[in-house]
């Protein structure tokens, strides 16, 4: 993408995921919480996308976005509201979650910025990865972390099903 | 060109908002979008810290934390319906039988 529009793009998505979950923060309703970071992570999909990962942009729009966060609303919603209490905000928490965020961002920032963090990163500079290149670096490199995800999967399945099992009570 | 800072930025500011989401909200759902929030913010790093070497690696490292994400997801929110069932509450403070 060519010139000051990706810049642009860039900015402005990144103003909305910023915002979708700083509104996720202030609203009062869990689904509308859920509903804005919907909007952020779609936003984070369209950030992967000018980071030259397609592929992943995709996947976080439907899986993310889609399936993992209707998961979420789905629970809101299977869940008596007068059993979602608002949260009460006393200014102190939000002083202290706000120092300790800023911290830990400039924390990372500190890490990140460091020359042994530059160092660390493998030097194999290579052509633009693209979707079939993923395929291959999945089934090949990756095939034992791949497979074992699966696994991972059918035991989450698995335990979310025992979890909610309808046992008699004791 | 997106300046090479931004990227990582973007991702410790997520990161950042979601520890302070957790502390801020005091229902597990809204906790848990919580940690939903540093993931992606995790993820985000992995893209964007590698793309100066152009390497694939990271890509492959978001796909697997997006999996690990939505089987803890499946997880979490059954053990959340299972606290609401058991004991009527989604107050994380009020599930203390587990303190001393």
């Amino acid at each position: 993408m060519a010139g000051f529009l990706a810049p642009l793009l860039f900015f402005v998505l990144a103003a909305v995921v910023l915002g979708g979950v700083a509104a996720m923060i202030l609203s009062r309703d869990q689904a509308h919480g859920a509903l804005f970071l919907v909007l952020s992570f779609a936003a984070l999909g369209g950030v992967f996308g000018l980071f030259d990962a397609p592929f992943v942009a995709a996947v976080q729009v439907i899986v993310y976005a889609g399936a993992i966060m209707v998961l979420f609303l789905f629970v809101i919603m299977t869940i008596d509201p007068r059993e979602g209490v608002a949260p009460e905000k006393a200014p102190r928490v939000f002083a202290l979650a706000g120092v300790l965020g800023a911290a830990l961002v400039a924390l990372i920032v500190l890490a990140i910025r460091s020359p042994r963090a530059a160092s660390a990163l493998p030097a194999a500079a290579g052509p633009r990865p693209d979707a079939a290149a993923l395929g291959e670096l999945l089934v090949r490199k990756y095939l034992y972390p791949f497979e074992i995800t699966s696994l991972l999967i059918v035991g989450a399945l698995a335990g979310a099903l025992v979890l909610l099992r309808k046992d008699p009570e004791p | 060109m997106i300046p090479p800072w931004a990227g990582p930025l973007l991702s410790a500011l997520l990161f950042g908002l979601g520890v302070a989401a957790f502390f801020v909200k005091r229902d597990l759902i809204s906790q848990f979008l919580a940690v939903e929030v540093m993931l992606a913010g995790g993820s985000l790093a992995f893209l964007t810290l590698p793309r100066p070497v152009g390497s694939a690696d990271g890509q492959i490292m978001v796909v697997f934390v997006i999996t690990v994400a939505a089987a803890e997801a499946a997880v979490g929110l059954a053990a959340i319906l299972h606290a609401v069932r058991r004991r009527k509450t989604v107050r994380g403070a009020d599930l203390k039988s587990l303190r001393g």
